[in-house]
């Protein structure tokens, strides 16, 4: 594990102000994390917690209301944040992709599905369209879709949910990029649908040694495909580390207590495990650590005291007083 | 606004439904029930093409028990739900509610099945109005339906609320100051607001965040021991229906591929849909191993069902038998399944 990190971020904080400047929102606040080339992380967290708002901001594409107020993100030994934006749009789409959520949403309906997977290649790589074209049915064939010779001249209404998301995933990795950033791709699909998607993300992971960073919901994205995950509350990464170790011992209480609240397959528990209350209000925050309302093993200083990332094992940090080390 | 799945316990009887009349009926009973759409085309372009949305299923649900219903997009149990609360009509088939057609309902027992049955959508930022508080949107059903003084109404909205675990202020509060979670209680005791015997679950958490979807799903399973509620319980998370079901059906375009306990169809699927459906869900933990089934290619359209087994251009132990007969619900091994690798005379 000696060579550089293909992506670093550190301490990154991006605020939406309210346009008197009177309300801001910390939706990231202080975050930190590393991801290797070919690796898979997984950052997992709840409506506003501010995993969405981290994606863009390593793009760089966030709404106007929104500014990055401080840290770095480096990537391959560069920091994203001193790029004009012309390197930003070179990077874009060429050395990292990424695939949102609605499919239906990221087509445009008035072109054919060649056109819109050939573009990048012709921005980019200054390819003909013939040979943008021949690619673009490579890669057709690439993420599975029948007939790709046929359906190259087709349009996005033409194919079901499921073909527009391969279709969505066979742009990203047009240019092979290094970093692909899947923002909850198969929340759309049905069951089986997102096993065919999440297995052909992961064939493509490994073929063109992308590293790959999953923002969901979803624990059981995470344990099917991550081999990091980071799990956000509030704006803060509360706790991260490898997968397994925190799958097995989680530090945090609120990673236990989202663990505990799945439902499973094989469960006989009568009752699930419930976190009470509602995750908070950002623009008022609690004092402290912002999960101590909800927080089972509450002590006073969480109510006063924000924690710092203690590290509690090998590569595993989380924000808790609990996990401080023993003076 | 601190909310607890546990409050609901307190009011405990406050309002348990009239028992059903007969012990032994079950409180829904569904035959044979088939809906097919009819595709509008041109004028001269031949006979009219139907969709069959649901077609020929069969299922019971007795008093106090959930009836999972499991299947992906188009395999027709979102029409199911329809059927059941009569918002639509079927082709053909029975529906029988505590042992009445509901066919043959009207006026004044029509109403009364409506009161009976209610549903509970997944949406909760959809099915509230926005220009009503709270207390009035929960006390609509009341004040349509029967005659109540308003300090009467009052009283039942707060002890509404209070089974749902939301604090008494919360009446005089509109849908936007409250979460997603909170929503959808306030959705549940409007449709607890008339003591129903049946309450219609469309996907009633894949709205909510994850920490709060527990919430939910405690509050529904109280809710049951209590009131003596039954439910039809549609949604597409696996874990999510096993885990509040005790029975499943899995569709699959239009028809019933498996049905049985559920416990037994999560762990020991028989229909090679149920098992590829039961091991493409996602698992709980990174280190739990499971046997990956991946299907080949999507649902075909129910426009166009293929012949003999529905299932069988995806199915991985498809026979030639499969492409030409139709297989029916046979029992194997405790539950039911429709397929030919089950059927002894082959």
């Amino acid at each position: 594990m000696s060579a550089a990190p293909l992506l670093d971020i550190r301490d990154l904080s991006t605020h939406f102000v309210s346009a008197r400047g009177t309300r801001v929102v910390r939706a990231v606040n202080g975050v930190s994390l590393t991801l290797r080339a070919g690796e898979t992380l997984g950052i997992v967290g709840e409506s506003g917690s501010g995993k969405s708002t981290l994606a863009l901001s390593i793009l760089r594409l966030l709404p106007t209301a929104a500014r990055i107020v401080g840290g770095e993100i480096n990537f391959e030994g560069e920091n994203l944040l001193d790029k004009s934006d012309a390197e930003m749009r070179r990077i874009r789409g060429k050395r990292i992709a990424m695939i949102l959520q609605d499919p239906m949403a990221s087509l445009n309906p008035l072109f054919t599905i060649g056109d819109q997977v050939a573009e990048p290649m012709r921005v980019h790589e200054q390819m003909a369209r013939a040979g943008a074209w021949t690619r673009a049915k490579e890669l057709l064939r690439a993420v599975r879709i029948s007939a790709p010779d046929t359906r190259v001249g087709e349009y996005p209404h033409q194919m079901s949910g499921g073909m527009r998301q391969r279709i969505v995933g066979a742009i990203a990795i047009s240019c092979e990029p290094a970093l692909l950033i899947a923002d909850e791709p198969t929340t759309s699909l049905d069951v089986t649908i997102q096993a065919q998607y999440l297995n052909l993300l992961r064939d493509l992971q490994k073929s063109h040694h992308l590293a790959l960073i999953f923002i969901t919901h979803n624990l059981g994205i995470v344990a099917k495909m991550c081999d990091q995950v980071a799990v956000m509350y509030a704006g803060r990464m509360v706790e991260s580390g490898p997968v397994r170790q925190i799958f097995n011992r989680p530090a945090h209480p609120y990673t236990e207590a989202l663990l505990q609240s799945i439902p499973r397959l094989s469960d006989s528990r009568e009752r699930l495990t419930a976190i009470d209350g509602q995750p908070p209000d950002l623009v008022a925050p609690p004092l402290g650590c912002a999960f101590h309302p909800r927080c089972p093993r509450a002590i006073d200083r969480c109510r006063i005291e924000d924690p710092p990332a203690f590290t509690v094992a090998p590569s595993q940090h989380a924000r808790c007083w609990l996990a401080e080390p023993t003076r | 606004m601190s909310v607890s799945g546990q409050d609901a316990r307190a009011s405990r009887g406050a309002l348990r439904a009239e028992p059903p009349a007969m012990s032994g009926v079950p409180v829904l009973e569904v035959v044979q029930l088939t809906k097919h759409f009819p595709v509008k085309r041109g004028l001269f372009s031949g006979p009219q093409a139907v969709v069959r949305a649901v077609d020929g299923i069969s299922f019971t649900i007795p008093v106090a028990r959930t009836l999972g219903v499991v299947g992906e997009s188009g395999c027709g149990k979102t029409t199911t739900a329809k059927l059941v609360l009569r918002l639509e009509d079927p082709t053909s088939g029975t529906i029988r509610f505590e042992g009445r057609d509901i066919a043959a309902l009207g006026g004044a027992s029509l109403r009364d099945y409506r009161k009976s049955v209610q549903a509970v959508f997944q949406d909760p930022y959809a099915s509230l109005n926005p220009r009503l508080r709270v207390g009035a949107i929960i006390a609509e059903p009341l004040v349509t339906n029967e005659p109540l003084q308003r300090p009467e109404v009052r009283q039942r909205v707060l002890r509404l609320l209070e089974l749902v675990g939301l604090p008494e202020r919360a009446a005089d509060l509109f849908p936007h100051e409250f979460s997603g979670g909170q929503r959808q209680r306030i959705a549940i005791a409007r449709a607890l607001a008339l003591s129903p015997r049946l309450v219609v679950l469309d996907e009633p958490v894949s709205a909510l965040d994850v920490s709060i979807r527990a919430q939910i799903l405690n509050l529904l399973r109280d809710l049951q021991s209590q009131l003596g509620l039954s439910y039809l319980f549609i949604a597409h998370d696996l874990a999510a229906v096993a885990h509040m079901s005790h029975e499943i059906v899995v569709m699959y375009l239009g028809q019933i591929v498996e049905s049985g306990e559920a416990a037994t169809l999560a762990q020991k699927p028989k229909h090679p849909y149920t098992q590829a459906l039961f091991s493409a869900a996602l698992p709980s933990h990174p280190e739990e191993v499971r046997e990956e089934i991946i299907l080949p290619g999507e649902v075909p359209s129910p426009l166009n069902p293929p012949a003999g087994c529905r299932f069988h251009p995806r199915c991985p132990f498809a026979m030639p038998r499969c492409a030409q007969e139709e297989p029916k619900l046979l029992s194997v091994e405790g539950r039911l399944a429709a397929c030919h690798l089950y059927d002894q005379k082959a």
